[in-house]
């Protein structure tokens, strides 16, 4: 094998920032033709790592080969000359402009910008690796997978011939994930390395050769695929064993809470985003809503939250004596005080529910600023709200008065989850709780939901794993176009049944 | 492949020590003042300490001087002020000069219209509330279409700047004084009726007084109130004050109409208790010069006193310098510019630093 020489290998790398240090005395090889999975904790320094790999960062100590030579890397342009390129997490597109225009922005090889020549070799390499994307379509009409084959496409053009992806799987639909997968598998037939960051043990497993763990900014280990588990991986990546099961107690008392019927939403121009759901949400109970990503589950949350219009139907919240009391048409600030609590993480995690540039304590105001007659804010409440988040579900942050901006993922969610659970709800709605969170963090957060539940709280859990889906669950709620698929009892369907109901309404034989 | 041997390094600091901060404050001042005194020397040959000294005479030189450098400090700050509110929530008020001009208006028309029908002290209540409500009316005008059309604030506030102008022309002309003259003149010279009264002898002293009270009061609105906290998170993130239940056209509106009334108050400062006349150019660019002063005080109410200070020492300055030493108007713009841009420059070494690292072999 040619994999003597390995294609990149770092020696004894640190990078501190300022007391922190983020990668301490690191050590690894990435061989050619090698998928190699990244694995490590929120803040362990994966990302930084690769940064400097990339050229973002510049070690403080320790050296850099490539193919054997010694080198600097000073720079992304350095990077890209030794054939580096990184895919990131947050995309780096100019909306406006095509995607083979941003594909070639920046380049500069000293010839004349021939855009038609480019598109051609965009095809050449979207054909040999097995990507779908139109040259002239402009960044703000694709959707979030499009952008990432963008990115992807991209670094080849530049003759990268080792990638590095930050969870990439992290925006994607299953589906989409797969074939992700598919073209890197093509790349590694031909010749090329990858580097992939992702928490989902089940990715690692399935799509990697080799795995290396980061603790803490230390080098932990590095095993091949073939012979390691999901439970030896996460017991290396946590450092202690860590019990992958999720407790799922049977319904106490289980009373209907939530009574929705036939809900339409209409989107923009009258697309009908919901159409005619109905279902019960009870007390003491996981619901949980499976579905492809867009096919109503954010307007579900938003109709029953008051955020989202809705065209006809209702949404009756029903209070523990039997009365009933209809939601639609309420003031969001009524039914947040009626007991109803949203916790949504979008995409990019921060967009909805959490003020990024504000600290800690000001973040746990945002739902109860409004609270006495004064014209002042009290912050004494909302300071001790956050220290008591902060202690009990172990978030990692300097204070309380550090911007949100600065946590980590992981940490970030918690902060939204800790908030919205202390307002004592009696329904809780949350949408991709654990999304892009490691192992460790989502089962605290699995944790917390099941404490809510035991308490008697109503949640609607909208998720995008199916294998937690199918484990937390009471029941199942699945979503195809809009439309109620079925609803099946968690405890006893399959991957496969919930599977056929999200791509094929009520599992029957048409699609959509 | 480069491979200089030498590496320089930029990269983000976490935190930097307060002394620190003001070390490198005083080293980049000192460097403005060193290249400017350069400047000085190479183009017009003269002593830079005795340009500089004539800098700080022109502003502090008589009590008079120092007066004019408080008064017109209240000026600029109250109007700095205003901006505030609108720029935390990310609202791009750029109508400050036209809201004071129409505070102005208001004021004016008071003074002109009822001043010797009623006593200079209800007099002067009633020219607040008519800049206040002037200057409110023009701010919540694109405010209202922001909020219903999510029409572009910037162009909005801009044109209202030109519409106030031509209104206030308008005005010029059916109040004119002498008639035939095209302007108004000094309004109620001999009854005085609507002018700030003096406080201690002290013309200005009123004006320095409410600028140093809307200084604490937009502080305290800001940091302590509710509807600061409210609208710094529309500022922040509109989806998450959406989801949260604040209303965002209902704030948008109303950030805008206290941004508005301040700004209104400027008019009545420059009417009422400065200038007594309206011109269509009483404000002066002083609604853009305050984007400069909020800005370069990253909207700390306390921090824009000393931006303040600055900027109208530097005019003031600058002025002084071409009247003394017969320099042409741009020298003074020159000087400023230059000091400017080091104290922008020098918030990048606050953010930053920049570390050198020798070549690979070396530091392996």
């Amino acid at each position: 094998m040619a994999a003597d020489i390995p294609v990149l290998r770092l020696e004894h790398i640190t990078k501190r920032f300022g007391d922190v240090v983020a990668n301490d005395d690191i050590s690894l090889d990435v061989r050619q033709g090698e998928i190699l999975a990244l694995l490590g904790e929120n803040g362990s320094g994966k990302t930084t790592l690769m940064n400097m790999i990339s050229g973002i960062y510049y070690p403080d100590e320790g050296t850099i080969f490539a193919k054997g030579k010694q080198v600097e890397i000073a720079s992304p342009r350095d990077a890209f000359a030794l054939g580096i390129g990184m895919i990131y997490q947050h995309f780096k597109l100019v909306d406006v402009l095509t995607a083979a225009e941003n594909i070639v922005l920046g380049l500069d090889d000293g010839r004349k910008l021939d855009l038609k020549k480019s598109a051609r070799h965009i095809k050449e390499i979207c054909l040999k690796y097995g990507f779908d994307i139109d040259p002239e379509k402009k960044i703000y009409d694709m959707s979030v997978s499009e952008k990432q084959t963008v990115e992807i496409v991209k670094v080849l053009y530049r003759g990268a011939d080792l990638l590095i992806l930050d969870e990439p799987t992290a925006v994607l639909t299953p589906q989409e994930t797969d074939r992700l997968f598919n073209v890197l598998r093509n790349m590694k037939s031909d010749g090329k390395s990858v580097i992939i960051i992702t928490h989902k043990l089940q990715e690692v497993l399935s799509i990697s050769d080799r795995v290396a763990i980061l603790r803490k900014g230390r080098y932990i280990c590095d095993m091949d695929t073939k012979s390691a588990n999901a439970q030896e991986l996460t017991d290396a990546m946590v450092g202690r064993s860590v019990k992958l099961n999720i407790e799922r107690p049977v319904p106490v008392n289980p009373k209907r809470r939530i009574v929705v019927k036939d809900l339409t939403v209409q989107g923009e121009e009258g697309v009908e985003k919901l159409k005619g759901v109905s279902f019960e949400l009870r007390s003491g109970e996981i619901l949980g809503v499976a579905g492809i990503a867009g096919n109503g589950q954010r307007e579900l949350l938003e109709a029953i939250a008051g955020l989202q219009p809705v065209h006809s139907g209702e949404i009756k919240y029903v209070e523990d004596d039997g009365s009933e009391e209809e939601l639609v048409g309420k003031d969001p600030l009524k039914i947040m005080e009626m007991g109803v609590s949203l916790a949504f993480v979008p995409e990019d995690r921060l967009g909805m529910g959490l003020v990024a540039n504000m600290d800690l304590t000001d973040n746990m105001m945002l739902r109860s600023f409004r609270s006495g007659k004064s014209v002042f804010a009290d912050r004494k409440q909302p300071h001790n709200l956050a220290e008591d988040v902060v202690d009990k579900l172990e978030v990692n942050t300097p204070s309380v008065s550090t911007i949100v901006r600065k946590l980590s993922g992981g940490n970030v969610q918690k902060v939204l989850v800790g908030r919205e659970i202390a307002m004592a709800p009696t329904v809780l709605l949350t949408a991709y709780a654990v999304r892009g969170l490691d192992i460790n963090s989502s089962y605290t957060i699995y944790d917390l939901i099941n404490r809510q539940k035991k308490a008697g709280v109503a949640i609607l859990y909208v998720g995008e794993d199916l294998d937690v889906l199918l484990e937390l669950c009471d029941r199942i709620l699945v979503l195809c176009g809009g439309q109620v698929s079925g609803i099946v009892d968690g405890r006893t369907t399959s991957k496969q049944e919930v599977g056929t109901l999200m791509t094929n309404l009520g599992g029957g034989i048409y699609a959509k | 492949m480069r491979n200089r041997g030498v590496h320089f390094h930029i990269s983000r600091r976490n935190d930097i020590s307060w002394r620190k901060a003001w070390g490198i404050r005083c080293a980049v001042m000192a460097l403005a003042f060193l290249l400017c005194g350069l400047i000085t020397m190479a183009a017009t040959g003269l002593n830079p300490i005795k340009v500089y000294a004539a800098m700080i005479d022109g502003n502090f030189g008589t009590s008079r001087r120092f007066w004019m450098l408080l008064q017109n400090m209240a000026v600029l700050l109250s109007i700095s002020l205003a901006l505030v509110p609108a720029f935390r929530m990310r609202f791009w008020n750029l109508g400050g000069d036209g809201q004071a001009l129409m505070g102005a208006l208001g004021a004016a028309a008071c003074m002109i219209l009822i001043g010797d029908k009623v006593p200079s002290f209800v007099l002067i209540l009633i020219m607040a509330v008519a800049s206040i409500v002037c200057g409110m009316v023009w701010a919540a005008i694109p405010a209202w279409f922001k909020a219903k059309f999510g029409t572009n604030e910037t162009l909005f506030t801009l044109m209202m700047n030109y519409v106030a102008i031509q209104l206030v022309a308008f005005f010029v002309i059916v109040w004119e004084m002498p008639k035939g003259s095209g302007k108004i003149g000094i309004i109620n010279q001999s009854t005085q009726a609507g002018w700030f009264p003096q406080i201690g002898g002290n013309k200005y002293l009123l004006n320095i007084l409410i600028a140093l009270l809307i200084t604490v009061g937009v502080y305290i609105y800001m940091r302590y109130s509710k509807q600061g906290y409210e609208l710094a998170v529309v500022g922040e993130s509109g989806s998450t004050a959406r989801y949260v239940g604040i209303k965002i056209q209902h704030v948008i509106i109303r950030t805008m109409m206290l941004s508005g009334a301040l700004c209104g108050i400027t008019g009545l400062l420059l009417v009422g208790g400065t200038d007594h006349t309206l011109t269509t150019t009483i404000v002066s660019g002083r609604g853009f010069t305050g984007v400069m002063v909020a800005w370069l005080a990253k909207f700390n109410p306390f921090v824009m006193i000393l931006t303040t200070f600055l900027l109208v020492f530097l005019k003031g300055g600058s002025s002084e310098i071409t009247t003394i030493f017969g320099l042409n108007q741009s020298f003074g713009d020159i000087i400023t510019g230059v000091l400017l841009f080091f104290i922008l420059g020098c918030d990048f070494f606050l953010n930053y630093t920049i570390s050198m690292s020798k070549s690979g072999k070396e530091a392996a």
